[in-house]
């Protein structure tokens, strides 16, 4: 190699740090967290850090505390923080208000948002984009137009909660995504159309004949995402990088997502119960 | 005449079912003389400001006709349109004798010592009249002015939308900048013929200190459509009132939508009664108040006199910030095979609303700013757009005064 080519190759590696550097500041991080609902202790020393680019699902059985972490993210102010700290672009965000944290970059799908009425679907749309956006061409791909003038959730089925929810966040278009189960209630006709939607907000739908190979794609990644999985379904739309189990509040184990679908499939959470006794 | 005074005169001193009483005595009721104004541009900008928030436009711009009166004199009266009519009364009364098949006919004048007062000392009050078959899209405009301090302003009108016609009509009874006590009567009788269609959307912009005393009826015949809209959104001392509507034709349908806000100071009493008398008829009553601080009764009342009739209430209450909501919904079923229902809710904006709308990126005052304005729009089919754009600004204007 060339002298030339060896400095060239050092200051690509140099920015290329930086730049990862750069990205990594962006992370979410959970530091030891102990959260309270009313007098009830519902998350235990939670420790949780998703990098910029990956996407995280968690599994736990009922009342495990799956919502609670995210609505605790979110901040929901019921979700009463009483030990350690929430980190996000490297700001504290542990007792920022719900708002600050929708405009710092965190979004989140809910299972059951309430309904207001008066406040149509289209409008929504527009809260979320902040304005300017072709709300008929993102209504379209969510196959969602002829909701538009209907007050939101008023009278929504749960598959159109969950594509009314999608189609919030395409317009939100934030760095960290929440969802809370996304293929709860959703019928086998609409499944594909909420995982692919998923895949796409977190960067990881795979595009043929791209100009760029996948693998700079992957890496060019900047979306977080956590999910709530019960059925597992969306596994088989969304790629993800880590599997949490979530179980009485208590994060007990992280590894591959797939390995732990299979074990709950097989021997339930019995196993869970094991690593927390 | 001679009749109608007698019975006025005995109803002088009788008092209104409900609201506190007035002393009438304690107001001005003389004449209070104004020109005629051939061209409403003419009119000062300070009033073509108020009026516009009451819905009156100067240029009339999208509107058939116009009819203000400002105290107790006619500045204008007129009509832009072949097939509608727009006539003060005291002119009608000189002369047109078919006026008298309408006046007192649907309200009696001695329901109280209100509808007494408008009879013995009438000031003036429109008619507006669409012809058989005239279907006159743009809505005729009304105000009434008030601008002398002190001063009962005593009107009555009278709306007639003769078979097969359409008309729309848009009312603002607003006051001077400046004034601070008055008090307001104004008889109301709308008479929708067969298959005739009205819609009559009234915004009351008034002062802190006026009393006001609306007293309403309609008689809607067969195949007709009565829209009735009534939006108060700024502050009032007293406001009492309990529109009452016939549906007495086959298949006649009544539509009331009362928009309240009820600020503090402010006591309103507004209510809704539907007579369904014949079969197929519709009526429907929906009611939306919000208080930050006033107290608002919401009243509605159905009754079903015969079989096959469908009717449903609706009265739904936010309180904001102190004040009191008194939602008192009524359904009578006189017979069987009447089908009545209605809903009523009152409480607070549900921070669970709030703060979904701040996980989207509103702040707490947005959130909330938008969650009221959601309660206030009500959707009413058949408002043509012009006054469905009145409504929604009614409604923008509140609610930076709510917040």
């Amino acid at each position: 190699m060339g002298v030339f080519a060896a400095l060239r190759n050092h200051a690509r590696c140099f920015t290329q740090c930086t730049l990862d550097d750069e990205k990594e500041r962006k992370m979410l991080q959970i530091e030891d967290l102990q959260v309270k609902l009313g007098d009830k202790e519902i998350l235990k020393h939670i420790d949780l850090e998703i990098h910029p680019g990956e996407t995280h699902i968690l599994f736990g059985p009922n009342g495990s505390g799956k919502t609670s972490l995210l609505m605790t993210i979110m901040g929901y102010p019921q979700y009463r923080v009483t030990g350690g700290k929430i980190l996000f672009k490297g700001k504290d965000i542990t007792h920022m208000p719900v708002d600050e944290r929708a405009q710092l970059g965190i979004s989140m799908s809910y299972q059951r948002p309430p309904t207001i009425h008066g406040v149509k679907t289209r409008q929504m749309v527009q809260i979320c984009a902040k304005g300017e956006v072709d709300v008929e061409a993102l209504a379209t791909k969510m196959n969602f137009s002829e909701f538009l003038e209907r007050d939101i959730n008023a009278g929504f089925s749960g598959g159109e909660i969950k594509r009314s929810e999608l189609l919030q966040l395409m317009a939100q278009d934030a760095d960290m995504l929440l969802f809370d189960e996304p293929e709860s209630g959703v019928d086998l006709e609409n499944i594909s159309l909420i995982g692919n939607t998923i895949s796409k907000l977190l960067q990881r739908d795979f595009m043929v004949k791209s100009e760029k190979t996948q693998k700079e794609r992957r890496k060019e990644r900047t979306k977080m995402g956590l999910i709530i999985t019960h059925t597992g379904f969306i596994l088989d739309y969304v790629t993800a990088d880590k599997g949490q189990v979530l179980y009485e509040g208590v994060l007990v184990c992280t590894t591959s997502p797939r390995e732990i679908f299979r074990t709950i499939s097989e021997v339930g959470y019995e196993e869970c119960v094991r690593c927390v006794s | 005449m001679r009749e109608l005074d007698k019975k006025a005169l005995q109803a002088k001193e009788k008092n209104a079912k409900l609201g506190p009483d007035i002393d009438l005595e304690s107001y001005d009721s003389e004449p209070v003389p104004h020109d005629y104004v051939e061209d409403l541009g003419s009119l000062s900008e300070a009033e073509k400001k108020r009026m516009i928030l009451a819905g009156v436009d100067a240029e009339e711009k999208d509107r058939s006709g116009t009819y203000i009166q400002k105290d107790t004199a006619v500045l204008h009266a007129g009509s832009k349109e072949e097939g509608l009519e727009v006539i003060p009364i005291k002119q009608a009364l000189r002369e047109h004798e078919w006026i008298k098949d309408y006046y007192w006919k649907l309200v009696s004048v001695d329901t109280d010592k209100y509808t007494a007062r408008a009879q013995l000392d009438l000031h003036d009050g429109y008619v507006i009249r669409a012809l058989p078959g005239s279907k006159i899209i743009y809505p005729v405009q009304a105000c009434l002015y008030l601008e002398k301090e002190g001063l009962s302003q005593n009107v009555h009108n009278i709306i007639i939308a003769e078979e097969g016609s359409e008309l729309h009509v848009i009312t603002g009874c607003a006051t001077a900048a400046h004034l601070r006590q008055g008090l307001h009567v104004g008889i109301s009788e709308f008479y929708i013929k067969k298959n005739a269609k009205l819609s009559f959307t009234m915004i009351h912009h008034w002062a802190e200190e006026m009393m006001v005393r609306p007293r309403s009826v309609g008689r809607v015949e067969e195949g007709g459509l009565f829209l009735n809209n009534y939006i108060c959104m700024r502050p009032v001392k007293s406001l009492q009132m309990y529109p009452t509507t016939h549906l007495v034709g086959k298949g006649a349908v009544a539509r009331f939508y009362n928009l309240l806000v009820g600020s503090p100071g402010s006591e309103m009493d507004v209510g809704g009664r539907i007579f369904l008398k014949e079969t197929d008829t519709r009526a429907e009553i929906v009611s939306r108040a919000i208080t930050n601080g006033g107290n608002i009764i919401a009243r509605g009342d159905l009754i079903g006199e015969v079989p096959g009739v469908k009717a449903h209430l609706e009265c739904r209450g936010l309180i904001l910030n102190g004040g009191s909501i008194h939602a008192i919904p009524e359904l009578k079923g006189e017979v069987d095979g009447v089908e009545m229902s209605h809903e009523a809710a009152v409480g607070k904006i549900a921070q669970e609303e709030i703060l979904y709308l701040m996980s989207r990126g509103l702040s707490e005052d947005e959130a909330t700013s938008t969650i009221v304005r959601g309660f206030l729009s009500v959707d009413i089919p058949g408002l043509p757009p012009q006054l469905k754009a009145e409504i929604d600004r009614a409604v923008e204007q509140s609610d930076k005064d709510v917040m």
